[in-house]
């Protein structure tokens, strides 16, 4: 570049470039910052800082804090509301189970099985070969056309419209029947119905979920649905999640049969327990099952000390038991958990009161889930735990104290820095700065946003960005007056023209934290969170209260050249 | 008082020269990152390669590193990773993912907890089974894509068409670099790393927009400044503010890295060689490279006669 070129773009030409006719009515827009606007501006910032007041006290305090103020002030004009912290900052375990399809669909077969017997005994048709299993369904062979014409309009009914809370009927069928040649009958689970029952199981999952991690006494335990077949349970202070995994990677299907006699036919061969895992004949009939149940309790056996589980039936469940241990004296239960046969004790007398107890060689700790199990009924499917965070209580503090001090640094830096480079204008930045940093405080607790670990790393992050604002602002302002304006006149040029790059340049920013927040989650997400509401509150207080401060600080000392 | 001027006022630097050296070296770094990636590869962390990672602290303040990977290695869960970090005994442990679908990973956890926990705190425990790892995976590639896309979209929208292709450019070049930073410093590259990609992707553009910002307004002022003195001249106009802020988020940046705890200090570094590949690439790789687009192209048709007058 030639020096020719050099003096048009800094001398003559820059020093013309000023627009004479806008000079009065910048002068005019800068220095008028009514009373109310002033009011109206400090106004939104106490009320925004404020809102975070609750996220600075610990829970007790804020419960005396709530309890102190007089009930006759309107709850929504107490700031309530607090930044929850995330797991990997107060500690405890996070697992997130996938329901097993494959189980589910396993089960649902064997259900389609047992209907389709029913109905062959009912309409008194055989079927050649018996019931065949196939992949997702049952087949059976009829040749004679005329026990078919009788038989479909019953398996028919077993194909269940799937409803859908939101579209209403969707015409879809749970099951698909298929007439094949040779009279083969086919029915197989569709898609859609495997997606409707793995929907349900989800839902049904939670509850069950929820009556199992309550019973084990842990605090505000979180327990929420994640996509089509997931269960996210969040557990605070939660420090070693095996009883939780434990309770939770059981089923809990309990069903009482009896032990097969010897040359008996309908037979499942089940693992039992007590035998070292060794599998026996257990009837297929169900006496009584899980469902039956009013209560389980664990205790001990008061004659020989072991730990035991008393339950007690309801009134089906108790007269059903009744019957059965009445006409099978002498015969062996066996009380079969998620098809393990977890005791098997001989019938020694009827039991018609309702109630009995599950005895084996258990530990305290077995027969206390046991109990849990029982109570909180059986989940629709295995679940699978896909993934598991567990963060101890130290680490998490640790984290917290990290955080605090790498806040205070990264504040103490940039506000010297600030300070030296454009003095008033430094400190006023600062200010902005104190109140940019409250302000996401504010709006967190509103939002009752989660504050994790990368959060806090967004936090210093938006410390170092937030003054970029006023920086893009300083920077232009000594250029408009050293192009020749007025301070005011340059003031005002600053913010005018710097404000079209703030947005540009805080835009792109916030699409990348956007997409961060849709697509992280848990601690990511926390970063995003806290990264969009930086950039939202920079804009406002880099442009609004720095404008504002500026424009006070003009009329006060009425300078002749600018500070920096 | 004397205040601190980072850089000189009137400044009239030649970066545009700059480019004889950047443009190579710029080069030459992307395509040995490729090849790095190719063949030594990213050091995946859990989150993406699924496993079990596991940190103690040991409760007598000293660890024994060598017993522990000896009984580490003796569970049979594979090649494990142990290593110690920070400086009251704390140690990590990375299991590889066990054959056997979700419920085998359970297995490690419980064995090593039975084995540790005498002797140690279980500080972290995360176990990511083959189905999470790999829906991460695919979060994460299509987060980059789709933030690069969007952002390209903003540029299309708000900016000449020359620019923001430079700007795109420019962000995929510091993509490309961290990724490098990733490859060659064996950072775990896990979820959080995504999170530091996007930003660095926004702090990019945030870098380039400036600077861009104000060639294009210089470019309404001086009609017939050939490219490379205007984009001098942006880069000049805008420098103070880019050291300020630049120097401002590294400060940070260096608060969290000394004083920001360990589990946070991969991002924070992470970032601050971002803030710099940024700075960078905005001078040395946007700007120039519109010297090679063009940049009047689209421009002189927008710009009415009348008006870039009265602006000269």
């Amino acid at each position: 570049m030639d020096d020719r070129s050099w003096a048009q773009a800094w001398g003559r030409s820059a020093a013309r470039y000023v627009w004479p006719e806008r000079l009065r009515k910048v002068e005019l827009t800068m220095l008028r910052f009514s009373k109310s606007k002033i009011i109206a501006t400090l106004a939104f910032i106490i009320i925004g800082l404020l809102l975070g007041v609750p996220s600075l006290m610990s829970s007790e305090q804020r419960k005396a804090y709530l309890d102190a103020v007089p009930s006759w002030v309107p709850s929504w004009l107490v700031p309530s509301r607090a930044i929850v912290l995330g797991l990997d900052l107060q500690g405890g375990s996070h697992v997130l189970l996938q329901v097993d399809e494959a189980d589910l669909v396993r089960g649902q077969v064997t259900l389609l099985r047992d209907d389709v017997r029913r109905i062959l005994r009912d309409t008194r048709v055989a079927s050649q070969n018996g019931i065949q299993t196939i992949q997702r369904g049952v087949q059976i062979r009829v040749p004679d056309a005329a026990d078919r014409e009788r038989l479909m309009p019953r398996l028919r009914e077993l194909a269940q419209p799937i409803s859908n809370a939101v579209l209403g009927q969707t015409g879809d069928s749970s099951i698909a029947l298929n007439e094949g040649p040779d009279g083969v009958i086919t029915l197989t689970l569709t898609d859609a119905g495997i997606n409707d029952r793995v929907r349900r199981a989800v839902d049904q999952s939670i509850e069950v979920i929820r009556r199992r991690v309550d019973a084990t006494g842990t605090t505000e335990p979180s327990i929420q649905r994640q996509g089509a077949d997931r269960v996210l349970v969040q557990v605070p202070g939660l420090q070693d999640p095996q009883q939780l995994k434990a309770l939770l990677g059981e089923t809990g299907n309990l069903e009482f049969r009896l032990l097969a006699q010897p040359g008996a036919t309908d037979v499942d061969m089940l693992p039992m327990r007590e035998a070292g895992g060794q599998r026996v004949p257990v009837e297929r009939r169900v006496i009584a099952e899980g469902g039956d149940l009013t209560d389980a309790q664990a205790a001990f056996d008061p004659q020989t000390n072991q730990p035991i589980v008393n339950f007690r039936f309801n009134i089906r469940g108790a007269q059903r038991f009744g019957q059965a241990t009445t006409e099978n004296l002498g015969r062996q239960l066996a009380i079969v958990l998620d098809n393990e046969v977890i005791s098997a004790p001989t019938i020694q007398s009827p039991i018609t009161g309702g109630s009995g107890q599950i005895s084996g060689s258990f530990t305290v700790e077995q027969v206390n889930n046991l109990a849990v199990l029982l109570r909180s009924g059986a989940l629709p499917a295995k679940l699978t735990i896909v993934e598991e965070r567990t963060v101890g209580p130290g680490l998490g503090r640790d984290s917290i104290e990290a955080g605090k001090i790498a806040t205070y640094v990264a504040g103490i830096f940039v506000v010297l820095f600030m300070f030296a480079t454009y003095g008033v204008f430094g400190l006023i930045a600062n200010i902005a700065l104190l109140v940019h940093v409250g302000l996401i405080f504010g709006l967190m607790s509103v939002l009752e946003a989660t504050l994790t670990l990368p959060g806090i790393a967004g936090i210093v992050l938006t410390i170092g960005t937030a003054v970029d604002s006023n920086v893009l602002i300083y920077e232009r302002i000594r250029e408009e007056v050293r192009s020749g304006r007025s301070i005011v006149s340059g003031i005002q040029a600053g913010f005018d023209r710097a404000f079209a790059t703030i947005v540009d340049s805080n835009s792109t920013m916030a699409i990348a934290a956007v997409i961060l927040f849709f697509l992280g989650s848990g601690p990511v997400r926390g970063f995003a969170v806290v990264f969009i509401l930086g950039i939202l509150t920079t804009v406002i207080t880099a442009v609004t209260l720095t404008r504002m401060m500026i424009a006070l600080w003009y009329q006060w000392m009425r300078p002749k050249a600018l500070p920096f | 008082m004397r205040l601190v001027r980072l850089w000189p006022e009137n400044s009239r630097f030649d970066f545009m020269r700059f480019r004889r050296f950047s443009f190579p070296l710029s080069a030459l770094i992307s395509i040995a990152t490729a090849i790095m990636l190719l063949t030594v590869g990213l050091n995946f962390g859990i989150d993406f390669k699924g496993g079990t990672l596991m940190e103690i602290q040991a409760k007598s303040g000293q660890a024994d590193v060598a017993q522990i990977r000896q009984t580490a290695e003796g569970f049979g869960f594979g090649d494990v990773e142990v290593q110690e970090f920070g400086s009251a005994g704390e140690v990590s442990l990375r299991f590889p993912i066990q054959p056997g679908g979700e419920a085998a990973q359970a297995g490690v956890v419980q064995k090593a907890r039975d084995t540790f926990s005498n002797e140690y705190d279980f500080r972290r425990v995360e176990t990511v089974g083959p189905r999470v790892s790999g829906e991460l995976v695919q979060s994460g590639t299509i987060g980059v894509v789709l933030s690069v896309l969007a952002v390209l979209f903003y540029l299309w929208f708000r900016f000449e068409r020359e620019l923001a292709v430079a700007s795109i450019i420019g962000t995929l070049h510091d993509i490309v670099l961290t990724i490098g930073f990733f490859v060659i410093t064996r950072h775990e590259f896990n979820m959080t790393s995504i999170a530091a990609i996007l930003t660095i992707v926004g702090y990019s553009l945030n870098e380039t927009v400036v600077v861009f910002d104000r060639t294009r307004e210089l470019m309404r002022r001086y009609k017939t400044m050939p490219t490379e003195e205007l984009l001098n001249l942006s880069i000049n106009h805008t420098m103070s503010r880019t050291i300020m802020t630049a120097a401002t988020t590294a400060l940070s940046l260096l608060a969290l890295v000394l004083f920001g705890g360990q589990a946070i200090q991969g991002f924070a570094q992470v970032m601050l060689y971002g803030v710099v590949i940024c700075t960078y690439s905005a001078i040395c790789i946007s700007s120039p490279m519109l010297i090679y687009i063009g940049l009047r192209g689209s421009e002189a048709v927008k710009v009415p006669e009348g008006k870039a007058a009265a602006a000269e």
